[in-house]
């Protein structure tokens, strides 16, 4: 052992910052887990520190409808304190602002919740103010973008409010809610004066409370849902919201994590490449060691300790590095995260971080050091005898190893095994392709290119990617990646707000206009056509519960596990229309819509939408009963219906027939198309003017919100593709600066036999191009179809293809490979050929 | 010099099979070296010197027949035993040197007696660079040294285990005259001061005539086998 260790530090005197270089690979890879790792050891510590604050209260009981006097009355028995909150969504006007208008959340709310966690809010004391009435509490992001300050005025429906504040943190509330819809909290008595409340279909009602701590929660939740079996309301315990919230934060840190893998996998190709490269030229050695007596264990060992020394230099500062990436992802996360994290170094979770990339790259690391004990001690006196010939078995193993280490890898941190597979089977198709496509590129300029009609440069060049120890793969492979990573994220970005972009082009509605009421309808269609706009559609709504699903009560089908139907299709509010045609989103895929029935019809015919159909294992004639605000009302499925729910407009899952909902409480909806930005505001000030509790939607806001949503999340995906990206870079370094030592002797034998500096340029230019080219191609071929895919399956929507971001992508690429080529190749072929063999060699 | 001997070769061949086809390089060579003898190995290129000496120093299997080195059957052993039988009894000079280039001169030494758990005879090391003219070149790593002073380190490191037998391939094939002269030198001088039984393979007739026997080889077998005057 101890001249194996001996041997190990002398032998690697001259490698050293070499080696060095090349555990850099892993080190991004391996901070990357570590981070990650830390920063979900950081937020499972705070969700437990903060356990109380997650929710405000001990529990939280949530219904369509204001509750029932028993409900009241049981409430009161359970002692401590109570909130109340009516939630609603409306629009909120701003009179000092041109009368500018905003969708918002409106809660109203009673009592001094939140009883845990800190409400923050610019005066400190605003929410008391807005208890005590005729105050509003806005949204930090709603005073920025309007330029409000404390003491201006907002409307909500017929009542005016002061402005008591901005709302900084909510506890148990991310910063994301704010983005998609902006709170506005006021007092419960002041709604009634904003008289929105009538006319909202849309309302939540909630009880907020703080128990005795003599109760336990979640057995009240147990006991309510026993005593108020039929009423569907929702409940929220500090123990569930931490169930989910820690699901949801382990399936982000597990989809990070996977990203940073990548890193680590990409980063071990390269220590494998490099060290295979450093040990072909270390088997003369090996040869005179055998010669000299050792065996072939101990010989293997000399580099094995070597090549472990390059996986934990890697470990240790990718350890180093990840705590601090663990300080910036918190920030680079904040806005999903319904808390501050607190931040600790989690000596856990960096030396589970820091060993699986030990691991990973010590196993990618014995792939060429296996070749070690097959060196023949012949090599010494003959050249031509390197390695024993015939297939090694530890290879083949060895394969298999790396293989179920990568698989191993995916399913702890997914959690799953099928998805753990399908992430080892992508990484195996992404790999393949790029290794593939290098082989082919071999292939091809050995096969194809001219031996004769090429000028010198170029067929050197271009046999340079295929001669022996060429670096085809090594930079295809991280070239190829890192283009890939970035331009499936740009692709799929650009698609995306294409695809939002052209929502409301041609004569496709780009205003809706929701809770009006039937008075409304007649005198809102002439204020639309009064402003040069357009009515594209209106439509009842009609709220109702399914009661029964082919003969089982909803109760019956939730109690029953085995059922299969998910329990949101059983619990939901419906929000049903009615007329007698289809309308341009929709087609029916089996049976026949019926559009009208004569009233008093006993079973009516439904149009359902297939993939609720699909959820409630519903066929054609399946008979369903609806609970119609306390009417039943039995229907059947007469036809089934694929809508097209991306489209602006009014969608439904369940259309019924004209003639039988005509009388039950309903609201409409209208869909307008306003030719220019400037129509469209025109129009929404025409309406709120007239009828401040019609809410409106303008298509170019609701982009805004999803661009912004859509930026946060693509930050996020950078940040940690970067970690790949770089570390194709630094690969892409390593395999370059190898291709150095390859390659020198032969620099300097073509500039002894007289090359000028030029032509050696042109040489490399020449490689590198062909390669950079290829690369960024392949990546992009790979991100084209990727973005396909995901066009296709997640977000449904119709490919389209950005040249210019392709083309801008593929040149960057070239012009880095063929940069850090010139750059890592510098000295070289500017300075005497003797003065150059004595410093490199 | 003793009749027992210390290198047995008995009915030696090696065959080496490629996709085209056998290839014979050496046919039932036979004889022995007795332990102190000085024997030089001779024959033009590709006659199978090299392939001979690799077998008689336990680098290669014989594809038939058997060799013995200091009594021990080494054509049957796996290759890390003939290892061990290397690093106890066998001293080795290369035609290019092979000096390993990461070490300096005293560590090249050291490696054969370090590799035998031996950590303890650096003054011996320094005693053998000092015989061989680089007593003041300990520090130096092969790139820093000459090949005439390369060679001479090899020399050291392959009398640094006390080898019963020691085999050098073309020891002054990449030496000046001068140079080599001294190698030559050299190595019979440590030679006859130690004892050992040497094996030398080399185009150089001159140098061959320096030993007491000759074998000649050409097309993979023993030509002839001769004694010198040199006694």
């Amino acid at each position: 052992m101890n001249f194996i260790l001996k041997m190990a530090w002398r032998d690697s005197r001259a490698s050293r910052r070499r080696l060095v270089l090349v555990s850099l690979s892993v080190v991004l890879g391996i901070a990357a887990l570590v981070g990650i790792g830390s920063l979900a050891d950081n937020l499972q510590r705070t969700v437990e520190q903060q356990t109380k604050a997650l929710l405000g209260s001990d529990l939280s009981v949530s219904a369509r409808a204001p509750f029932p006097e028993a409900a009241e009355k049981y409430f009161a028995t359970l002692g401590g304190e109570q909130a109340r909150e009516i939630g609603l969504t409306s629009m909120v006007g701003f009179p000092t602002r041109e009368n500018r208008r905003k969708l918002v959340q409106v809660r109203a709310l009673e009592g001094n919740f939140p009883f845990y966690g800190e409400l923050v809010t610019v005066p400190s004391g605003a929410m008391a103010q807005v208890l005590a009435g005729h105050s509003a509490l806005l949204e930090e992001t709603l005073l920025v973008q309007f330029g409000l300050q404390v003491g201006d005025e907002v409307s909500l429906g017929q009542a005016t409010f002061t402005v008591a504040g901005a709302l900084k943190k909510m506890p148990g509330e991310s910063a994301a809610v704010a983005t998609l819809s902006p709170r506005v909290y006021i007092s419960r008595a002041s709604l009634e004066e904003t008289g929105l409340l009538k006319s909202r279909i849309f309302t939540t009602y909630r009880v907020y409370f703080k128990l005795p701590p003599t109760r336990d929660p979640d057995a009240l939740v147990v006991t309510m849902k026993e005593k108020f079996q039929k009423q569907r309301w929702k409940y929220a315990t500090v123990e569930e919201r931490k169930r989910d919230l820690g699901q949801a934060l382990k399936d982000t840190y597990s989809f990070i994590s996977l990203v940073g893998f990548v890193a680590l996998f990409l980063g071990a190709v390269g220590v494998a490449s490099a060290m295979h490269v450093y040990i072909r030229q270390k088997l003369t050695t090996v040869a005179v060691l055998r010669c000299l007596g050792a065996s072939a264990r101990t010989s293997f060992a000399v580099y094995l300790i070597q090549g472990a020394g390059v996986g934990l230099i890697g470990a240790v500062c990718g350890a180093a590095l990840g705590i601090s990436v663990q300080l910036i992802l918190p920030m680079v996360l904040k806005d999903f995260l319904p808390f501050t994290v607190e931040f600790y170094v989690s000596w856990a979770a960096v030396g589970k971080g820091a060993m699986a990339g030990l691991v990973i790259c010590l196993l990618f690391t014995l792939l060429p050091l296996l070749t070690v004990r097959r060196v023949s001690p012949l090599l010494a006196i003959r050249s031509a005898q390197g390695e024993s010939q015939g297939r090694d078995p530890w290879r083949l193993g060895l394969f298999f190893v790396i293989a179920s280490a990568v698989l191993g890898f995916a399913i702890w941190q997914t959690g799953h095994w099928q998805t753990g597979l399908g992430f080892a089977l992508m990484m195996a198709f992404g790999f393949g392709t790029l290794t593939g496509m290098a082989a082919l590129v071999s292939w091809a300029a050995k096969r194809f290119v001219p031996k004769k009609s090429l000028a010198y440069v170029w067929r050197q060049g271009l046999a340079n990617l295929h001669r022996p120890n060429n670096r085809t793969v090594l930079l295809l492979l991280s070239l190829g990646l890192g283009t890939f990573l970035m331009l499936t994220l740009v692709l799929t970005r650009d698609s995306l707000v294409e695809k939002l972009s052209g929502l409301g082009g041609g004569s496709r509605p780009n205003v809706m206009f929701f809770d009006i009421q039937d008075d409304q309808v007649a005198r809102l269609k002439t204020i639309i056509t009064g402003t040069g706009a357009t009515v594209v559609g209106e439509a009842p709504i009609v709220t109702m519960k399914l009661a029964s699903l082919k003969g089982r009560t909803a109760d019956e089908i939730m109690k029953d596990d085995k059922s299969g139907v998910p329990g949101w299709t059983l619990r939901r509010e419906y929000r049903s229309t009615y007329r007698a045609t289809l309308t341009e989103t929709e087609k029916i895929t089996e049976g026949t819509f019926i559009g009208h029935v004569a009233p008093g019809t006993e079973v009516v015919p439904l149009s359902v939408e297939t993939s609720l159909a699909k959820d409630l294992q519903l066929k054609l004639n399946d008979v369903l009963v609806f609970d119609v605000q306390g009417v039943p009302v039995k229907a059947y499925v007469a036809s089934l219906r694929e809508v097209d729910w991306q489209r602006m407009q009014a969608n439904f899952y369940l259309v019924f027939p004209e003639g039988v909902l005509e009388p039950a409480p309903k609201t409409f909806v209208a869909a307008a198309h306003a030719a220019t930005p400037a129509d469209s505001s025109r129009l929404q000030q025409a309406v709120w003017k007239e009828f401040p509790s019609i809410s409106a939607i303008d298509l170019s806001l609701v982009l805004q919100t999803v661009m912004g949503i859509l930026e946060k999340v693509s930050f996020v995906i950078s940040f940690m593709a970067a970690f790949t990206v770089l570390t194709g870079i630094i690969v892409l370094a390593g395999a370059v600066l190898t291709g150095r030592f390859q390659r020198i002797r032969e620099t300097v034998l073509l500039r002894t036999l007289g090359a000028t500096r030029k032509q050696l340029r042109q040489i490399q230019l020449v490689e590198y191009a062909v390669l950079g080219v290829l690369a960024a191609v392949t990546g992009g071929g790979l991100a084209v179809a990727a973005n396909a895919l995901l066009a296709r399956f997640v977000f449904k929507m119709p490919f389209t293809l950005s040249p210019g971001v392709l083309a801008t992508s593929i040149a960057a690429s070239v012009a880095i490979t063929i940069l850090t080529g010139l750059a890592a190749n510098r000295g070289i072929v500017d300075h005497p050929p003797l003065e150059v063999l004595r410093q490199e060699t | 010099m003793s009749d027992r001997p210390m290198l047995k070769v008995d009915r030696l061949t090696k065959t080496y099979r490629s996709a085209g086809g056998a290839l014979t390089v050496l046919k039932e060579v036979s004889f022995q070296i007795s332990a102190g003898a000085t024997v030089a190995i001779v024959g033009p290129s590709g006659s199978g010197k090299t392939t001979l000496l690799g077998l008689c120093a336990g680098l290669d299997r014989p594809t038939s027949g058997s060799v013995a080195v200091a009594g021990e059957a080494i054509g049957e052993m796996d290759e890390d035993a003939r290892a061990l039988v290397r690093n106890a009894h066998v001293g080795f000079v290369f035609q290019n040197f092979q000096l390993i280039p990461t070490l300096t001169a005293l560590e090249n030494v050291l490696v054969p007696v370090e590799l035998a758990g031996d950590s303890s005879r650096e003054g011996e090391a320094r005693e053998l660079l000092a015989r061989v003219g680089l007593g003041e070149r300990y520090g130096h790593y092969p790139v820093q040294l000459s090949g005439g002073e390369q060679q001479r380190v090899a020399l050291a490191r392959a009398f640094m285990n006390r080898p019963k037998i020691l085999f050098c391939d073309e020891p002054t094939g990449n030496l000046d005259g001068d140079t080599a002269a001294a190698m030559v030198d050299l190595i019979f001088g440590l030679n006859r001061e130690r004892g050992t039984t040497l094996v030398l393979v080399t185009h150089d007739l001159e140098l061959a005539k320096q030993c007491q026997r000759i074998i000649r080889l050409r097309g993979g077998a023993v030509l002839s086998d001769e004694q010198t005057q040199v006694v």
